[in-house]
């Protein structure tokens, strides 16, 4: 039995509150309204004098040289209030990106474990555990996310651009209204957050149940359910990144978007698992974990690193070479605008670092390799996630201050808690799958 | 300096890494085993060393990317500047998405023949090489162990026999 530490019990509930505090000021510090946005931008137009960086204040200058007093300030006034939407959506956003990356690690973690049920895998057994203890956040973290989804739809935030007023006279978003509307979308997302959540209590009370009753049909009987899932996974993933994030971008698509996010938040969860079982090793836990089994974990980390790499590259090369404006929108700002310092520096930490720390057999096995590279990995696709949602929300006016680290820090705290609470109720063993004594003499 | 050796043919490969695990905890040296395929675990029941055929490959895909870079800057760029994509820049790094795929394909391609070559090197099998097995049987269904004889010839053969060796024969090494 694991026994939640009361250190890091008191260090996720102090994450989770610092994050409230902070998540609270970066409501309260946004921008009342239009006035007050004005001001920032004179203070920011006034400190970027000297270096000239600045596009707003840019643009705001073309125009007073090219159009008369009466369109100047109107394309003024215009401009203002849509660096307000944007300053009003960053702490939406940050919020957004951390529900969505916390709770797609607890889905991502279920269809791997999933895997292991249909493909009646034997090394993965003693692991079973701690991936069941992650796909506990699913619950919490897809209420949360839920309700982030009910108020966008709500309009209390302009997160999703085809949800707002200016929408009607965009015949694009038009033509899409009849997959892209609130109801339509709030309808399929409850289907999704229903989905994992009802699979997950099964699949989990099964495993549970074996433990009593080692009864083989049980066994047969998850491993259908896992089937189930797989394929309930597959379909809903798609439109959910489709939903979810490539509609922030309406005018823009990609058939790759499903699968470019997929191996983002698969390979993190894989590497979620590795680091939290070594945290479990560290304290004396789990000594049946040997070092075939990180082996394997980690020639998943290596492999998914390799995949996410390939679509990144495919879904850019394609549409870098045909350069159709409607899908060069999308790598505007990304490649060659405020984002591209995050775009391409992810390539670093989700592809360099990862092959090449990770790919000697004997680097796989030592414990302090992998936490690198998995730190690295982790840090990356949090990346890839802001870069995914973050220029279509806040646009050029995103940055890192305290509303992103508090965010961070209250869903960090959450997951830790709920993850490490559910790892201490149960015994860390899943002793009455019939593959348990294969996975313990597992050595490759 | 010429030795003697015992051949024990074994016909199972389960029984065959019993047997090297105990004839090595004996004493004795074991200096080749022909198998018909590869055993695993094998290698580390003789106690070989890990191969350094991974370094090598890592080795060759490096010249194969630097091949690769080489070759497109040369012909895409400065031999005969081509219009990539409507972007007519005419420089190495502007146009590198169109050339990620060969220099992927050339990294490959480098390591993979390279690291073949290097084996049939290694393993001494080139044109015209006569074939070094003692036994054609050893391509088929049974499995041969040489094993160095330093003392009692009888002695030795027993133990094999013990280990669950089918044949043995007792040969001059060159």
């Amino acid at each position: 039995m694991y026994q939640f530490s009361s250190k890091l019990k008191m260090f996720s509930i102090i994450l989770m509150v610092v994050g409230l505090i902070g998540m609270a000021y970066g409501f309260f510090t946004v921008p009342k309204d239009a006035h007050a946005m004005e001001e920032i931008l004179k203070e920011k137009h006034n400190a970027h004098d000297t270096h000239g960086t600045d596009s707003h204040a840019k643009v705001a200058d073309n125009k007073t040289e090219n159009h008369n007093g009466v369109d100047t300030a109107k394309a003024h006034k215009k401009h203002v209030e849509h660096v307000l939407m944007q300053y009003k959506n960053r702490p939406w956003s940050a919020i957004f990106i951390n529900a969505f990356f916390f709770f797609m690690i607890g889905v991502m973690v279920l269809i791997f474990y999933a895997i292991q049920w249909v493909a009646e895998a034997g090394w993965s057994i003693v692991l079973f555990r701690v991936m069941e203890a992650i796909t506990a956040y699913i619950l919490p973290g897809s209420i949360l996310l839920f309700i982030f989804l009910v108020l966008s739809g709500l309009h209390f935030n302009h997160i999703y651009v085809w949800m707002g007023e200016h929408a009607e006279h965009d015949a694009v978003i038009q033509a899409k209204k009849w997959w892209l509307n609130v109801p339509g979308f709030l309808i399929r997302s409850a289907l999704y957050i229903i989905g994992y959540n009802v699979f997950r209590y099964f699949l989990v009370k099964n495993s549970l149940k074996l433990d009593n009753t080692k009864d083989y049909k049980t066994y047969i009987r998850n491993k259908n359910i896992a089937v189930g899932f797989v394929l309930f996974f597959a379909i809903s993933e798609l439109f959910l990144a489709f939903d979810w994030l490539m509609s922030l971008d309406p005018h823009w698509f990609s058939q790759l978007y499903s699968f470019y996010v997929l191996a983002s938040m698969l390979v993190t969860a894989i590497t979620v698992i590795a680091v939290i079982t070594i945290y479990l090793k560290s304290r004396g836990y789990l000594p049946e974990v040997n070092s075939s089994h990180l082996h394997d974990l980690a020639k998943y980390m290596f492999g998914f690193s390799i995949f996410w790499t390939y679509f990144w590259f495919s879904q850019f090369m394609l549409q870098w070479y045909s350069h159709q404006p409607e899908e060069t929108v999308y790598f505007v700002p990304r490649l060659l605008g405020t984002y591209q310092i995050p775009f391409i520096g992810m390539l670093v930490l989700n592809f360099v670092l990862p092959v090449l720390i990770l790919m000697s057999n004997d680097f796989k096995r030592l414990n302090w390799f992998i936490m690198i590279a998995g730190i690295s990995i982790i840090i990356g696709h949090y990346i890839d996630i802001f870069v995914l949602i973050a220029p279509a929300t806040v646009g050029d006016n995103y940055g890192f201050g305290v509303i992103e680290i508090a965010t961070i820090a209250f869903f960090l705290g959450l997951f830790i808690f709920v993850v490490f609470k559910a790892l201490a109720k149960h015994n860390l063993q899943a002793t009455g799958n019939p593959f348990m004594k294969e996975s313990e003499i597992y050595h490759y | 300096m010429s030795h003697k050796i015992i051949r024990a043919i074994y016909d199972d490969d389960d029984v065959l890494l019993k047997a090297v695990k105990e004839i090595r905890a004996n004493g004795n040296n074991i200096e080749e085993i022909f198998t018909p395929f590869p055993v695993h675990g094998l290698d580390k029941a003789m106690g070989l060393k890990p191969t350094k055929l991974a370094i090598l490959a890592f080795i060759y895909g490096l010249i194969g990317l630097a091949f690769a870079v080489w070759m497109m800057q040369y012909m895409m760029i400065s031999d005969w500047p081509q219009n990539i994509g409507g972007k007519p820049s005419f420089s190495f790094v502007e146009n590198m998405p169109a050339f990620v795929p060969v220099l992927f394909e050339m990294t490959v391609f480098f390591a993979a023949h390279l690291m073949v070559l290097t084996f049939y090197m290694r393993s001494k099998i080139w044109p015209f090489q006569v074939a070094s097995n003692p036994d054609p049987r050893t391509t088929d269904d049974k499995f041969l162990m040489e094993v160095t004889l330093d003392g009692s010839a009888e002695d030795l053969t027993s133990f094999l026999k013990n280990t669950g060796a089918t044949e043995i024969t007792i040969v001059n090494n060159q």
